[in-house]
């Protein structure tokens, strides 16, 4: 049901459109990039020009060139593939977690309940970030995998509350509870009613997991813990640092991958915009089109009377 | 939610005596019509409504869920937000002191708020939502009272606070508590103290009684009418129960689709209904005074407003609708002061006398209110 | 944390409960969370005596060969105990380190920086934390009230021409990572227009003191990390509070409100925004610990002297007693913050004091 409605009104908004629209296109950026940075001449991302050592944008390279002669767009887009990589696998981990840990809490309720409960909340309010930073520290030398795995791992915790309370609300529903009554296995149940009522919120979860994974890897990547060998938008921006890009004045190298971080970033916070305007439907009579008419129709009264 | 029963005790004699005043009138509402914006066509929630109020009145409101109703509430007390406009109409209020008379659609927000609380107050359906579950109740009452009157002292508000909450049988230490801290019937009768506190001439109320039991409701109706009396403030009382209102209005209006399709005394629309929705609705619950009959209910279920028919808007739905009655849309007619908007009551739109109002729809097992309620 | 309306009979009885159960009632839920928040830290203590012993090798080995050959001397006997008091000793079994790690706690010894040899931890950590508490304390709090504030007026005017811009453009900026801003505020304010210094937290060429110099180079060198963090931070709690307050006018509560004719500011504040931040400030509570990491991260742009530099550095460097006993102290005090956030969560909302 909601997702029936949920897919229906994706549609409509344009801040669902659009974002998705964004994500979309670095998506293909990501799947197409290294085709598109080997067919292209002078667009490989790690071959070094010598000859154009810290360029700005010029014909030759539309977003300059690195410390080492590296092309910025070409790195861009190949760093599209690792961001968004780590972003998935990281989510896609995430979202399992969160299912795992919060879908039997809201079910089970009791003591499995508090025993969960306590479980995410003890890591909704442990700082994430450091912890990473400690767990990734001790792993010397890790690869864009390990990364994935290590936010995954850390970063399920606010979605299994969302999880929790939507699944507590749906068991309580009656024809859950009448099938239990009934004597419908728990698995069933769980898997065939109540999971599939969770599905818009997963999915919405799951976004702002991609997002949230692309950002841990920034900042995890800036503070040095990355695969030295990929390309990701968190690496370029680590190797600007540490070129002191800034006090060069390059910012060709270091505005570019925050750039796309940042509209990934917006695009997945317009879909759950428009997410939660389908879900709320008293956010839905504050969009702009509807107030603007409602006070155009308020006018011609004042203008009558 | 089923309203249960009434038993026949401490009713009004309806548009006898009591507490109507001579001097005229505290409302009029004229033409009165509401629209939703939505990214289609606008959708009409209450067209063309007009109706008076007499001062110390209580006019009660009747209609399925979706008929409007509450959209009038708000339109009336003038508290809309969008995607609810109200698009054409009056609703001119007439002061109790001889004042200027005032058009609350045209009025600025000063002027407006001025008058609220002092002249026009509100009792929303659900007392557990109307009041702010951060503040302790008698705060509620002080920022009104003194928003109201400037030179009143905080303590003087308080006790004003506690006085007002004696007079609805709840006793003024309680004006230190919180809401959540009261039970249902305390809040609801809290809520109606609050809407008196500055002494209106005018009280809407939102099915006030609808989340309460049966014996509060009792209490909370007879403490309605002996405030009535002593305080004599008209009140326009929304509900879907019209067994509820036959037995407190003086006067009732049914509103279907958005509109009033009869507006009369209370014994005039119990004993002489002329609306075949009237009809239909009177039938569809036990009947007061007659031994029990079979109930009949309303076959159909209420329009979409989305989508209102073409004509009348309860044609679709009418056992006695004949030729003409899916084109044109009939007028709310008067005639010694019980108004209809029906074809049959039209002089010219009548194919033949008035069929006998017992022969009505066909009886079914269900009652209009389930229908009604559930839709 | 659903609040569901309790059945008729057990509110009526509650209405006049004896002063002792409703003072323990009152305070029941601060509590509750009290006990939470000893169990959230003694499970991060155990995750931080664990975390090294769950590792390969063995890090209290390495560590002391890092040092001798950092310090090119043998290192003394009580720093050897306490680095394996930290990291592990293969002498000892699990149940007797963890003792041995808790006494080392209770003195405060977090072990010797390997960098910065032989300055103790909880010395280096001590010196930090103040900065790290006047920037990001500061920032979260003034970061909160400004969007918090903003985000009522959004709602409040939710659909106007403000609110369509303002919206749209704060969701852009809470989707900016906080290091790239920080970054970007370097390059322009720092580097091209010069108006603040590019790195540090004091001019060094000061006496440190309560001198006005000084203070005012504090101020000089905060003030950019400050902006760039509230810039980044406050949109979060903007989109937040937006939402809220447009679910919260459609309540009745606020409906009659105006229906009582009150003034527009008291309807907005003591009604709609009043009721409309207090999920906003359970959120604030939750997101304590993602706004302090990305502020670590704003501080080692700027090399600001705190303790996200100071976690910047261990790590470059490997300097594991430092990484340790930094993440010990930083969610330590993301704890303490967080039942600071709780406790005020208790003044605001007169319900949760209720709850048995």
């Amino acid at each position: 049901m909601r997702t029936g409605l949920l897919g229906a009104g994706l549609v409509r908004g344009w801040k669902v459109r659009v974002g998705l629209s964004v994500i979309g296109f670095f998506v293909l950026l990501a799947l197409l990039g290294p085709w598109l940075t080997a067919s292209i001449p002078g667009l490989d991302p790690r071959a070094n020009d010598l000859t154009a050592i810290g360029q700005p944008p010029s014909a030759a390279h539309w977003l300059g060139t690195t410390q080492f002669g590296q092309d910025v767009l070409a790195q861009t887009i190949e760093g599209a593939r690792g961001s968004l990589f780590v972003g998935f696998l990281s989510a896609v981990i995430g979202t399992a977690l969160a299912i795992l840990v919060g879908l039997p809490a809201g079910y089970f309720g009791g003591r499995t309940d508090s025993w969960l409960n306590f479980l995410s909340n003890l890591f909704i309010v442990m700082p994430v970030l450091p912890l990473i930073l400690i767990v990734a520290g001790y792993m010397q030398g890790t690869g864009l995998w390990v990364i994935a795995l290590i936010i995954g791992f850390f970063g399920w915790s606010g979605g299994a509350r969302t999880i929790r309370a939507q699944a507590m609300s749906v068991s309580n529903r009656d024809f859950v509870l009448a099938m239990r009554t009934l004597g419908e296995p728990h698995h069933r149940l769980l898997f065939h009613e109540v999971l599939p009522h969770l599905t818009g919120w997963i999915a919405a979860m799951f976004l702002s997991g991609v997002i949230g994974g692309v950002m841990a890897e920034a900042g995890l990547a800036f503070l040095g813990i990355s695969d030295s060998g990929a390309i990701s938008w968190g690496t370029m921006i680590q190797a600007a640092q540490q070129q002191s890009a800034v006090l060069r004045g390059m910012w060709w190298w270091f505005v570019p991958p925050g750039l796309c971080i940042a509209l990934v970033a917006t695009a997945a916070t317009l879909v759950n915009f428009g997410v939660d305007e389908l879900a709320n439907p008293k956010l839905r009579t504050v969009r702009r089109s509807v107030v603007r008419r409602a006070q155009a129709a308020e006018t011609t009264v004042g203008s009558d009377a | 939610m089923v309203t249960q029963f009434v038993p026949d005790t401490d009713r009004p004699d309806a548009g006898t005596t009591s507490a109507r005043r001579a001097d005229g009138d505290v409302l009029h509402v004229t033409g009165l019509t509401v629209e939703y914006v939505t990214d289609g066509d606008p959708v009409r929630a209450c067209a063309d409504v007009t109706f008076t109020l007499r001062r110390g009145e209580i006019l009660g409101v009747a209609g399925e869920s979706g008929s409007g109703k509450s959209t009038l509430i708000t339109a009336l007390t003038r508290l809309q937000r969008p995607p609810a406009v109200t698009t054409g109409g009056s609703i001119v209020f007439y002061p109790r002191d001889g004042g200027p008379a005032i058009d609350l659609v045209t009025a600025t927000p000063k002027a407006l708020r001025a008058l609220r609380w002092t002249s026009l107050s509100i009792v929303l359906q659900s007392a557990m939502d109307a009041l702010n579950p951060v503040m302790r109740l008698g705060a509620q009452f002080a920022d009104a009272l003194r928003t109201h009157d400037r030179t009143l002292t905080k303590d003087a508000a308080w006790a004003r606070a506690a006085e007002l909450l004696a007079t609805v049988g709840i006793s003024g230490d309680r004006a230190r508590s919180y809401p959540h801290e009261l039970s249902g019937g305390m809040r609801q009768r809290a809520s109606i103290a609050l809407a008196l506190a500055c002494g209106p001439e005018l009280v809407v109320m939102d099915e006030p009684t609808t989340a309460v039991d049966v014996v509060m409701q009792r209490q909370i109706l007879a403490q309605v009418l002996r405030l009535r009396r002593t305080l004599g403030f008209a009140v326009v009382f929304v509900t879907h129960d019209l067994s509820l209102l036959l037995e407190l209005a003086d006067r009732i209006a049914i509103m279907y689709a958005g509109r009033i399709v009869e507006l009369g005394t209370a014994r005039e629309l119990y004993d002489d209904p002329r609306h075949p929705y009237t009809r239909g609705l009177r039938d569809s619950f036990p009947p007061l005074h007659a031994p029990l009959t079979r109930l009949t209910g309303i076959p159909g279920t209420p329009p979409d407003l989305r989508r209102p028919p073409s004509g009348c808007p309860f044609h679709p739905r009418c056992p006695q609708r004949f030729a003409g009655c899916d084109t044109d849309l009939p007028e709310l007619v008067t005639k010694g002061g019980h108004s209809v908007a029906c074809r049959l009551h039209e002089p010219t739109g009548r194919p033949d006398p008035v069929p006998d109002p017992a022969s009505g729809p066909a009886s079914g097992p269900a009652s209009a209110r389930t229908e009604g309620g559930a839709s | 944390m659903t609040t569901t309306e309790a059945p008729a009979t057990p509110v009526r009885a509650a209405a006049d409960p004896p002063a002792a159960v409703r003072a323990v009632r009152r305070w029941g839920f601060l509590l509750r969370r009290l006990g939470f928040y000893a169990a959230a830290a003694a499970a991060a203590i155990v995750l931080n005596f664990l975390l090294p012993r769950l590792m390969p090798g063995d890090p209290s080995s390495a560590i002391v060969e890092e040092l001798q050959r950092v310090s090119g001397q043998q290192v003394p006997p009580e720093t050897l105990e306490s680095i394996r008091a930290i990291f592990g000793d293969p002498d000892q079994n699990l149940a007797q380190q963890f003792v041995g790690y808790l006494g080392q706690l209770a003195r405060f010894d977090l072990g010797v920086s390997v960098v910065n040899f032989p300055v103790p931890v909880s010395e280096l950590v001590l010196e930090a934390l103040p900065w790290t508490l006047l920037l990001v304390g500061t920032t979260t709090v003034l970061a909160f009230v400004l969007g918090t504030g903003l985000g009522v007026i959004a709602g409040w005017k939710a659909g106007s021409r403000l609110d369509s811009i303002l919206t749209p453009l704060t969701a852009f900026l809470s989707s900016v990572p906080y290091f790239w801003v920080a970054l970007l505020a370097l390059w322009v304010f720092g580097f091209v227009l010069g108006w603040f210094p590019l790195s540090g937290g004091y001019d060094a060429n000061l006496a440190e003191g309560f001198n006005l110099p000084f203070l005012a180079s504090v101020l000089h060198y905060g003030a950019l990390p400050a902006a760039t963090i509230v810039f980044s931070a406050f949109g979060g709690w903007l989109l937040g509070m937006r939402n809220m307050t447009v679910t919260t006018v459609r309540e009745d509560y606020v409906l009659l409100a105006q229906a009582k004719g009150l003034s527009r500011g008291r309807v907005i504040l003591r009604y709609a925004a009043r009721n409309a931040m207090l999920p906003s400030f359970t959120g604030f509570a939750m997101a304590l610990g993602g706004v302090i990491g990305g502020a670590l991260l704003t501080e080692t742009v700027f090399s600001y002297p705190g303790i996200g530099y100071l976690l910047f550095e261990s790590l470059n460097k490997r300097d594991y007693p430092m990484m340790q006993g930094v993440f010990l102290i930083v969610t330590l005090a993301t704890l303490l913050a967080n039942l600071l956030a709780d406790s005020l969560y208790v003044v605001l909302d007169p319900r949760i004091r209720e709850q048995g």
